[in-house]
């Protein structure tokens, strides 16, 4: 009995032990970041003596200075914008077609799943080309309306709430139709609030595509008035590429309101992650 | 699956005549799906076939239409050896990102889902370069492994050419990969392992089976459909790398072509060069190629994975 405790005991540091290794490796990368974010060009590219920690003062500076210099609050506002947007489209088109899909009875019902389904095998380069003319012609480039329009609908969202709708009960939607709520009525009251769960696995699965990704806002909006948080970093690196804390703090800026917005809503994100399941 | 659809609709068209009770319901059924359906057809069913037909134009300059020229784009792509390089090298790079990414995470996973303090801290820890744009993670990778100043050489005392180096830049960019996507497939693991039931367990415990032997017999198998939904997303997500390449390799960087990327190749020529019809003839390469391999993906489901 004691030989097996301590056994359990030791196999718990050995666990731990890998754990914090492995923390300590996914951090390094975060606090090179910060750390060279807060010196001096000179000391960032000292070699010997080699600085892990800032030698003459932490400079708090650089934020506000590359804040300044690279108009972060535009930046801000155009990634915070598109991500909004582009929430709020797929959580509206998805529900409804994903409650029609998963709930009611019509005909070319078939038909449209088996689109959906095409839509998540392909690879999405295939969109880009014709998507980008598109917003040309229309006259979108460097506009919201080019940066949000490839996420106006959502063949992934429209699956995944067409599986949240079927897993609910039957018998909710027929004890609706005995009160005389029409098809509509019922969606809203209540088969929708039902489907919560997926409509904030979306939401989270959404707004993280949407401020990873770099392609389309670089095609699309070139102008550093217009673009987002990635695209926007893309084209300072290939300016100011030799100024590294410049750079570093640019990356912590950028990283940082996600992260912000991670942790206080941990649960909800790892719940989103692990139920949606999507190709990020 | 086709032939399931194909019987549901003949058994749909035998019922021709509907109550006004089912009008109502399609009705209601295509106003809701309305939406979705008109986005999908512009925004991904035409530029699929517009996509097949530039592939088989000439891209005209400034605004001019695009001239058909039959298979002369697929013949040029073909026959360049950076189009065999390119799908080579995006081989390699999965290659180092699917195995790594998926086999740690399946550890971390396993060490996270027993009783252990600290959990939710080690998971968040885990977690973090997920919510990270890929372009920040990528200069600051490029930072750490800068060959002067970077820190990978300064703490290990080498003079190694991280990114440069035609030899080793496809593992350096790989294990930026890994260490992004670490965390993803770990909660995607973690949420495998709360399914399988504890009696097995429980009766391997009595059986005096240890931790490694359950493992192999018990999480394993049970876990095998979670693995293959992983490594199957994780193939088609590294056969389309791209953000990570394009931040790291610079344009005049002597490792590019023996690191660059399918997707970093057709940006290139169709948004940099602005030849659409090269690009979207670089797409046909990579939808065939990622076609191939979710029919190898499908026949190794049926062989390895077993469904309880």
């Amino acid at each position: 009995m004691e030989n097996a405790k301590t056994r359990d005991q030791i196999t718990k540091i050995l666990i731990h032990i890998i754990l914090i290794i492995f923390s300590f490796i996914m951090l390094v990368p975060f606090a090179w970041m910060i750390l060279t974010a807060l010196k001096t060009n000179q000391e960032a590219i000292s070699v010997s003596p080699f600085y892990i920690f800032p030698a003459n003062g932490w400079h708090w500076e650089n934020f506000g200075k590359v804040w300044q210099s690279y108009n972060f609050f535009v930046l801000y506002k155009n990634t915070l914008l598109m991500i909004v947007w582009r929430v709020v489209c797929a959580c509206l088109t998805a529900t409804m077609a994903g409650y029609a899909l998963g709930r009611l009875k019509f005909p070319g019902k078939n038909f449209i799943i088996t689109l959906i389904l095409v839509q998540m095998m392909v690879p999405s380069q295939i969109f880009i080309i014709p998507q980008y003319l598109m917003v040309s012609k229309l006259g979108w480039l460097n506009t919201m309306a080019g940066l949000v329009f490839p996420g106006a609908v959502t063949a992934f969202g429209t699956y995944l709430l067409k599986t949240g709708y079927q897993g609910l009960p039957k018998d909710l939607e027929e004890a609706a139709g005995i009160d005389g709520c029409h098809i509509g009525q019922k969606f809203l009251r209540i088969m929708m609030p039902l489907t919560k769960s997926s409509m904030v696995s979306l939401g989270i699965f959404t707004a993280l595509f949407a401020f990873k990704d770099l392609m389309w806002p670089m095609i699309v909006c070139n102008k550093s008035e217009t673009t987002t948080l990635s695209a926007a970093l893309a084209k300072m690196q290939g300016q100011y590429g030799s100024e590294y804390p410049t750079m570093m703090a640019s990356a912590v800026l950028a990283v940082l309101p996600m992260i912000v917005i991670y942790v206080i809503f941990q649960k909800q994100f790892v719940a989103g992650i692990a139920t949606s399941g999507g190709k990020l | 699956m086709l032939h399931a659809l194909s019987i549901k609709r003949r058994r749909a068209d035998m019922k021709k005549k509907m109550t006004a009770a089912e009008k109502n319901e399609a009705m209601w059924g295509w106003l809701f799906v309305a939406p979705t359906v008109i986005g999908l057809l512009i925004l991904n069913f035409y530029p699929i076939f517009n996509t097949v037909w530039q592939s088989f134009c000439k891209t005209g300059d400034f605004g001019k239409g695009n001239v058909f020229n039959g298979i002369e784009n697929y013949k040029a792509v073909l026959a360049a050896s950076e189009t065999w390089q390119s799908l080579w090298n995006t081989i390699k790079y999965a290659i180092v990102e699917v195995p790594l990414s998926v086999c740690i995470a399946l550890v971390l996973a396993v060490f996270l889902n027993g009783k252990i303090k600290g959990k939710s801290l080690y998971r968040t820890i885990f977690f973090l370069p997920m919510v990270c744009a890929p372009a920040a993670v990528a200069m600051v990778w490029k930072w750490l492994y800068n060959q002067q100043f970077g820190l990978i050489n300064n703490i290990l005392g080498t003079n190694v050419a991280w990114i440069s180096n035609p030899k080793i830049t496809w593992i350096a960019i790989g294990i930026i990969g890994v260490w992004s996507i670490i965390g993803y497939n770990m909660i995607l693991f973690i949420s495998g392992l709360q399914e399988i039931p504890g009696d097995y367990y429980e009766a391997a415990e009595i059986d005096g089976a240890t931790g490694i032997k359950q493992f192999f017999n018990i999480t394993i198998p049970l876990l095998s459909p979670t693995t293959f939904f992983i490594v199957q997303t994780r193939i088609i997500g590294a056969l389309t790398i791209f953000d990570l390449m394009f931040m790291v390799m610079d344009k005049t960087n002597i490792a590019l072509q023996k690191t660059q990327s399918v997707v970093y190749l057709f940006y290139q020529y169709a948004f940099t060069n602005g030849n659409k019809g090269y690009g979207a003839t670089l797409v046909m390469v990579l939808l065939v190629f990622i076609m191939i391999v979710t029919v190898i993906l499908q026949k190794a489901e049926k062989k390895f994975v077993f469904y309880n």
